[in-house]
């Protein structure tokens, strides 16, 4: 039974720099393109036009005018959240806090969305 | 009635024997469900790999060429993406092939020539991905995978052909 396992294919040297190498790529590969990109500024819109973009490194409460009336979005060292909201059903409200890039939080009744952004742009949808 | 003959020599006969091993496996593994669209183990490649070693790139050429045109045949995906797809992989596995055959034999056995061809062949399916299937940069966030997947296949692959090649 053992010799079985003595007769199974040695790596040479090589072949372990190579194992080794790989998986160090590999890992690389995994930090790089799978991180989640920590958020820089928000970008408000009202509707389809852009109200302004903001920076999260700041504690600041927005007040904005939408269709429904004034909401308060607020800014708190790299994070944001709708804080109040005329709509009546207050999902904006209850989605909390958003933290990491390409988040967004949209109100629909009031027409406001909140959406955090990166150092590159987000896909909406992938398809294949 | 015309009787057409070929001339078929030794060195043909030994492309389609070994030809037909290599659409045999990769028959067997197409029956295999996948866990993930597009990775698969690849076990067609351990015949390339142990033409390569035995009779050199020239008739691994001919073996892994002919298995991708045969198998989409049968597998009625001939000019398809996933066709492409494969003729792609094999083609780049096979410049890896000839490359790394090149490096020194008494450190590197064919368990890296196995590695470094399975990592040409994701490089070659994602270049048609990138540039025909899905044309954006999204693509990159496939690359962790197959290459994780290439990593551990191409060494599965290498000590199963180092263990024929005994």
């Amino acid at each position: 039974m053992l010799a079985r396992f003595n007769n199974f294919p040695k790596l040479l040297k090589g072949d372990w720099c190579i194992v080794l190498v790989s998986l160090g790529l590999v890992v690389v590969s995994f930090l790089t393109l799978w991180s989640h990109q920590p958020a820089a500024t928000l970008r408000v819109r009202v509707g389809s036009t852009v109200l302004g973009e903001y920076s999260l490194m700041q504690t600041k409460l927005l007040t904005v005018s939408g269709s429904a009336g004034k909401a308060t979005i607020e800014i708190q060292q790299g994070k944001v959240r709708f804080k109040h909201s005329p709509c009546h059903n207050q999902y904006c409200v209850h989605q909390g806090w958003l933290t990491h890039a390409h988040q967004a939080a949209i109100c629909i009744p009031n027409q406001i969305s909140i959406e955090l952004m990166g150092a590159s742009p987000a896909f909406d949808t992938l398809n294949y | 009635m015309a009787l057409i003959y070929f001339q078929s020599t030794e060195e043909d006969h030994k492309v389609a024997k070994l030809t037909a091993f290599a659409i045999g496996l990769h028959m067997v593994e197409s029956a295999f469900p996948s866990p993930l669209p597009g990775v698969k183990p690849g076990i067609a490649n351990i015949i390339t790999l142990y033409v390569l070693k035995r009779y050199g790139i020239g008739t691994a050429t001919w073996v892994s060429i002919l298995r991708v045109f045969a198998s989409s045949l049968l597998l009625g995906q001939f000019l398809t993406p996933t066709f492409l797809l494969s003729l792609s992989g094999a083609t780049l596995s096979l410049l890896a092939l000839a490359l790394a055959d090149r490096l020194p034999h008494r450190y590197f056995s064919v368990v890296s020539i196995s590695i470094l061809a399975a990592f040409a062949h994701i490089a070659g399916q994602l270049m048609v991905v990138r540039l025909l299937l899905i044309p954006h940069a999204s693509v990159a966030v496939l690359i962790p995978v197959f290459a994780l997947a290439a990593l551990f296949f191409g060494l599965i692959n290498g000590l199963i052909t180092a263990k024929l090649l005994r």
